[in-house]
């Protein structure tokens, strides 16, 4: 499965073969690259950044790693290779062969989910465009442009699908991926969570942890997909991914163990002292958590779906880990537990499983977001500081669904809309923290430098030193 | 020899992931070919009797987590319920017979990197086969990187043509009185001095041994390798390869740290009537010019089998030995020339004269006293594997299950780089 470097549009899927769908990725490739220039990383197309390029998809080809400047990265179209006999593993028709074109009848759900993938790719390097410019670091000004670079590509992996399979339907929807933009009122990008601003590092790390753990379990369920090409894709993306939750998790890792290393100098938890040394205190750590971590559990999606249903019922979106499931894969009969508000707190209701689809979807992801924040603590039970982060209940400060009706505390206490006015500044950041925070951003670019609210990290990128030269101006 | 026998069979060399650095993110248990990887709420683990060792994990991975080995004894080697609740790698236990290896004692724990280098040149193969059954008993590891032998040069020579586009060396090494044996096909580590630009200490290069185990002068404690100045990576960009420059350039009476020797499985039968069918390019010649020079010494024509060679270069001037090869007796040895550079001449690789002496081949392949080895770059691969597949397939015969058996049999030898 080698990639073909020597086209236009490197891939590994014979496009020269198919001239019709040649011609229109390549009409849309100029497009694309006008956006990169747009909304991609501000002032930093001239930069020769130290970044990762597949060059097959096979373990030993697909971490190649080089200078490259952005707007030459090489974006393509890169699948995994084809599983012989694949058959569709749920849903109504499962055990039939997974289809390898789209099934007409499905045609206009498995557009919405792709169209719906594709928008938070381009909307997240739209979101992250200025934080280049306040880097910490070059190892990290390298791993920001590494996100947005394969962010970038998972956008032509989405329009690859839509111009191959959906047809003039595609084309338009793979352009109208181009024209929304993150946060724009009369033009937004179609998840809330992407129109929200990454003003600083320390939300950008939260969101590389949070948010894009979403991506990953959004993808995995696509790579359950019947419908094989959509699954390949996805299957591919992953590994890509994985970098993305790297840089959030040791970011914020980083972060914390900073933190740690002054509180100890000064040995106080007064948080004015901690301030005035320039690191971020670990209460304001804590509110930026709740506050991805509340954004992210939205995402999936409302808690009872009739949608939910319907994509896994036609065999379009599994669940994580579909085929690791020991139960009929079907789900007809079968219930789940989900959450409600009534007489004054949270009760458990059990809800047809086919319906709580996206609610089975959030608690396989918060098992694996809480594990990551028990290595954040073991940070700071190292450092013998007595304090522990924690997720906020999966009901806290949501916007969607029948519990954005409620006020419900980090705990999982329903409130009152005056307990959570006195109270709520407490949990999410203020627009204090949120300025002091954006205090201590001031780009370092010097190899080996890093800023003080931040410590290095453990190791470098492809086993490279921690000073290496990551990013090189022009 | 005993109780390093006894140590070479029970000490393991275990795949583990660092769970401080771990991010969860799942790449690795995807990747695994054999479902060694597995997790549950809290770590990644690996099942240490799935475990491959085909690498296929180490570079997707986003962190390095991955990329972590300890030896241990086999049968406390760390099981999935221990690594599970684990909060930090555990160090690497002192074995009885693991600290660095005094010179002169032996210790089966290879140094990771040439682990690393010895899997990946045999990936093409599916994995380190076993040796011949009747080959000689191999020393490994007499040196370590802490306690290397130091080597004097008593000989540089060039084989190549002065107008040839690539410079291989026949560098002779003299070990004095430290004890360092060697059989054909085993390859020594060389260290080369100085540091990297990153401040580390240089990785170990591997070079196969050129001359048999009594020594490019026989009775003297000496050996050879072929080394070709490197001066362009894989893509053809210019790079000075550090090993191979330092090496090229050494002058007799220059000191050299060696280290090894290395290899258990890449070994030549020893029993009457056995035949070698050896496929090489370029300074892939090295271990076939062992091995031939030791039937060559010892030759008892009725008691040997049949030796026949395919070798493969740009141009004569780059073939190494090119002069003493064409002046062995063809009744010796059956030597097939593939030169891909020759102007005005189609280009020809060793493929094709493997294919044009199909009858031939096939033959020896049907003979269970026959043995392959194949070495130099790894492209060469895939066009031997297809010759020999077409052979095949014209004389009654399935290349797949031949390969499997060769291979189960410890007949067929890779060593691709």
């Amino acid at each position: 499965m080698s990639i073909d470097y020597n086209q236009k549009i490197p891939n590994n899927v014979n496009l020269s073969e198919n001239k019709t769908l040649q011609r229109a990725l390549e009409h849309w490739q100029p497009e694309f690259i006008n956006w990169w220039k747009d909304m991609g990383p501000d002032d930093s197309q001239n930069f020769d950044v130290y970044l990762r390029t597949a060059v097959s998809v096979d373990p030993g080809g697909w971490a190649h790693f080089d200078y490259v400047k952005m707007p030459d990265y090489r974006w393509g179209i890169f699948l995994n290779p084809a599983e012989a006999e694949r058959k569709v593993n749920f849903g109504a028709h499962k055990g039939e062969a997974a289809w390898q074109e789209v099934p007409g009848e499905y045609r206009s759900n498995l557009r919405r989910l792709i169209v719906t993938q594709g928008d938070t790719e381009p909307a997240s390097v739209e979101q992250q465009r200025h934080l280049g410019l306040t880097c910490p670091s070059l190892y990290d000004m390298r791993n920001l442009f590494q996100v947005n670079v394969e962010e970038g590509r998972h956008l032509w992996a989405m329009v690859y699908l839509l111009h191959a399979y959906f047809g003039r339907d595609g084309r338009e929807e793979a352009e109208a991926l181009l024209e929304r933009r993150s946060g724009d009122a009369d033009n937004p990008r179609i998840l809330g969570a992407f129109n929200e601003s990454t003003p600083d590092w320390l939300s950008f790390f939260m969101f590389t942890y949070f948010t894009d753990r979403d991506g990953k379990y959004q993808l995995c369920s696509l790579a359950e997909s019947g419908f094989d090409p959509l699954a390949r894709t996805c299957k591919f993306m992953l590994t890509e991914e994985a970098h993305h939750m790297f840089v959030g998790e040791s970011g914020v890792g980083r972060v914390i163990q900073r933190t740690c290393e002054v509180m100890n100098q000064l040995k106080t938890d007064d948080v004015a002292k901690i301030r005035a040394q320039g690191v971020i205190d670990l209460p304001t750590i804590q509110r930026y958590l709740n506050f991805h971590f509340s954004v992210t559990m939205d995402l999936f999606g409302a808690d009872v779906s009739s949608n939910a249903a319907t994509f896994y019922n036609t065999g379009l979106k599994g669940r994580y880990e579909e085929t690791k499931q020991d139960d009929d894969h079907q789900l007809s009969d079968a219930s789940y537990p989900v959450l409600e508000v009534g007489d004054g707190k949270l009760l458990t209701v059990q809800a047809p499983y086919l319906n709580a689809l996206n609610e089975r979807l959030r608690d396989d992801y918060v098992r694996d977001a809480v594990a990551g924040i028990e290595r954040w603590n073991k940070v700071i039970q190292k450092a013998g500081i007595p304090f522990i982060l924690s997720a906020p209940h999966k009901a806290f400060n949501r916007k969607i669904g029948p519990l954005s009706a409620a006020k419900i505390s980090p705990a999982g206490k329903v409130l009152s809309e005056a307990e959570w006015t006195h109270h709520h500044l407490q949990w999410l950041p203020s627009i204090e923290d949120r300025a002091f925070v954006s205090s201590l951003m001031g780009r370092v670019a010097e190899p080996g430098k890093y800023a003080n609210w931040i410590a290095p990290p453990a190791r470098g990128i492809n086993n490279q030193p921690i000073d290496f030269e990551y990013v090189r101006f022009n | 020899m005993t109780t390093a026998t006894t140590t070479r069979a029970t000490i393991l060399r275990q795949h583990l992931i660092d769970p401080e650095i771990c991010i969860r993110c799942n790449t690795c248990e995807e990747t695994c070919p054999v479902d060694a990887i597995s997790h549950d709420s809290r770590n990644y683990v690996v099942n240490v009797d799935k475990c491959k060792f085909c690498y296929n994990c180490i570079s997707p991975c986003p962190t390095g987590a991955i990329d972590n080995w300890r030896h241990v004894q086999a049968e406390t080697a760390y099981p999935l319920a221990e690594q599970l609740l684990w909060d930090t790698l555990p160090q690497q236990v002192a074995l009885e017979d693991s600290a660095p290896a005094a010179a002169g004692s032996s210790s089966a724990v290879l140094p990771d990197e040439v682990e690393r280098i010895a899997a990946a040149s045999t990936s093409g193969q599916g994995g380190v086969a076993p040796p011949p059954w009747s080959a000689a008993h191999p020393y490994i590891n007499l040196y370590s990187i802490q306690k290397p032998a130091v080597a004097n040069v008593s000989g540089n020579f060039r084989l190549t043509a002065e107008d040839a586009s690539s410079d291989i060396r026949h560098i002779v090494l003299d070990f004095g009185n430290a004890s360092f044996p060697v059989l054909e096909g085993q390859t020594i580590g060389i260290l080369p001095p100085g540091l990297d630009a990153a401040g580390r200490p240089h990785h170990v290069r591997l070079y196969s041994v050129a001359s048999p185990r009594d020594g490019e002068r026989p009775r003297y404690n000496n050996l050879s390798l072929t080394v070709k100045r490197v001066t362009a990576d894989h893509e053809g960009a210019p790079v000075r390869g550090v090993a191979s420059n330092f090496l090229c350039d050494l002058k007799k009476g220059d000191k050299v740290n060696v280290v090894g020797p290395y290899g258990t499985s890449f070994l030549m039968p020893n029993h009457p009537g056995s035949n070698l069918l050896m496929i090489c390019t370029g300074t892939g010649s090295a271990p076939m010019r062992a091995m031939t020079e030791r039937r060559r010494r010892k030759s008892i024509p009725s008691e040997d089998g049949k030796l026949m060679l395919f070798f493969g270069a740009r141009t004569p001037g780059e073939l190494p030995y090119f002069g003493p090869l064409t002046r062995l007796p063809k009744e010796f040895v059956d030597i097939n020339l593939a030169f891909s550079r020759v102007p005005e001449q189609p280009r020809q690789y060793v493929q094709d004269l493997i294919r044009a002496r199909g009858d031939d081949v096939a033959h020896l392949l049907r003979d269970e006293n026959t043995y392959l080895y194949l070495c130099g770059l790894k492209g060469m691969e895939t066009g031997v594997d297809g010759a020999f597949s077409d052979i095949c397939g014209r004389h009654g015969l399935d290349w797949k299950s031949l390969r499997t058996e060769l291979l189960q049999q410890g007949r067929y030898h890779v060593e691709t780089y």
